[in-house]
């Protein structure tokens, strides 16, 4: 348990924190590219799932684009996008990355969700006369939610988890103190590097959880 | 070595390169594939134990499902890296790393397998005079193989992508291949051991599924020994 020491007190001694390749701004550079990679592949993989759910198509294309995804390595991605001219596009390989492989589950869930909503309901809303958009706005979104949620959270501790192989191309994130500590044989400060991430994952997933909780009960209200 | 010119304005896709390095390229293979089967392999020598001892004791289903799926959510760069203390530059680190990340799939996988296994099937077989062994080897399993493979799939389809991380301690099959070439920026490298490592990942998936077909359960109860 040593190590375990070690690396809280190298959390918490303030110098590590500071400066260029300090844990502030490789935990700025980690919440940034995870986050602006999840809400580019929220905004393409919810609308696309829902929409796809809602008219019962393209089911077997949304479930073999996840098992591509899976047989695709993101070392390999990062890999290609590093030595071409992207390499000088800043942040911008590791989030078209990341958004690719967090798109599959994401659309998957989606799907899912709208699919598994009971048709009976559906029916006897359509009996009610309630047009398409009205199906899908009051009936198929909102018995759909739970699974959407879930898959959100699975695909956001995905990405931050995954957002620290960006460090193996030389690109930033918390990755890089692992592999900074890794190449100084210094393990109290891969440890560290893990934790942050480990923590990092678990701080937004109890975010999603929270949020939501406040858009379940406004929309029992509403 | 004027056909080299590829090589020298570095294209991405590069004949030379394929002809004057195949054995980098045919090693490197190997070694990814030895360190997949490896760990698939050990991954359900683990797994089968403790799906068979949560079916025994269900109070354990949430602490063992808990835990693989806590070491599932750890980042393989951290995993790797972690492990090192333990194993050195070794490929039994990229393996044990590997195992622990299958864990989560083939448990579960395996679970829901003997949980489809209809309660009559197993009635039946206890009626014939079963004992608990015959019965899983003959009944169960057969009857749990879809989901099995399901697993077994799915847990080589992303071990096959996760080697390539072992490359941090240089024991990463084709994972090596794109590390070495990263500094020089050499493309035809990079794309040429992705390529390969993501057709291996298809191969792998395709010969599993052959060999699913094959042990299609419903023709090998007909061709077992009858009940006693």
């Amino acid at each position: 348990m040593g190590i375990v020491t070690d690396a809280w007190s190298w959390l918490t001694t303030g110098a590590n924190w500071e400066g260029d390749g300090g844990i502030g701004s490789r935990l700025a550079e980690h919440v940034y590219v995870s986050g602006a990679a999840l809400l580019l592949a929220c905004a393409v993989a919810l609308p696309l799932g829902l929409w796809l759910g809602h008219l019962g198509k393209g089911g077997a294309t949304a479930v073999n684009l996840s098992n591509a995804g899976r047989a695709v390595p993101v070392f390999a991605v990062l890999a290609l996008f590093m030595v071409s001219p992207l390499r000088n596009a800043g942040y911008v390989p590791t989030v078209i990355a990341l958004v690719l492989f967090a798109v599959p589950p994401l659309l998957t869930n989606a799907y899912v969700g709208m699919r598994e909503v009971d048709r009976a309901v559906v029916e006897a809303a359509r009996g009610m006369g309630m047009s398409g958009g009205q199906v899908f706005r009051r009936v198929e979104l909102p018995l759909a939610r739970p699974l959407v949620m879930t898959g959100l959270r699975s695909a956001a501790v995905q990405v931050v988890a995954t957002a620290t192989i960006a460090a193996m191309v030389g690109q930033g994130g918390l990755g890089r103190i692992i592999t900074a500590g890794f190449n100084t044989y210094n393990t109290p400060q891969v440890v560290a590097g893990a934790l942050l991430v480990a923590l990092l994952a678990l701080t937004v997933e109890a975010v999603l959880v929270g949020a939501d909780r406040l858009l379940g009960r406004r929309a029992g209200n509403g | 070595m004027s056909a080299a010119n590829c090589l020298v304005t570095n294209d991405w896709i590069c004949g030379e390169y394929l002809r004057t390095r195949s054995e980098e390229l045919t090693d490197a293979t190997v070694q990814h594939v030895g360190i997949t089967v490896v760990s698939v392999l050990i991954g359900l020598a683990v797994a089968f134990p403790l799906a068979l001892l949560v079916r025994a004791r269900p109070r354990l289903a949430g602490p063992v499902l808990g835990l693989t799926t806590l070491l599932y959510t750890i980042p393989s760069l951290a995993m790797f890296s972690l492990l090192l203390p333990f194993f050195g530059l070794s490929a039994a680190l990229v393996v044990t790393g590997l195992v622990l990340y299958s864990l989560t799939i083939l448990v579960r996988n395996i679970l829901a397998g003997l949980d489809a296994v209809p309660a009559e099937a197993r009635e039946a077989a206890r009626g014939m005079g079963y004992g608990p062994a015959r019965l899983l080897w003959e009944v169960e399993l057969p009857l749990a193989l879809p989901a099995l493979m399901a697993g077994i799939r799915m847990a080589t389809v992303s071990t096959v992508a996760l080697t390539t991380v072992g490359s941090i301690i240089g024991r990463g099959g084709l994972g090596n291949l794109i590390e070495d070439a990263l500094p020089t920026f050499f493309k035809a490298q990079v794309l040429a051991a992705s390529v390969l490592c993501v057709l291996l990942a298809v191969v792998a998936d395709l010969l599993l599924l052959g060999v699913q077909r094959l042990l299609t359960p419903w023709t090998r109860i007909r061709t077992g020994p009858g009940g006693g």
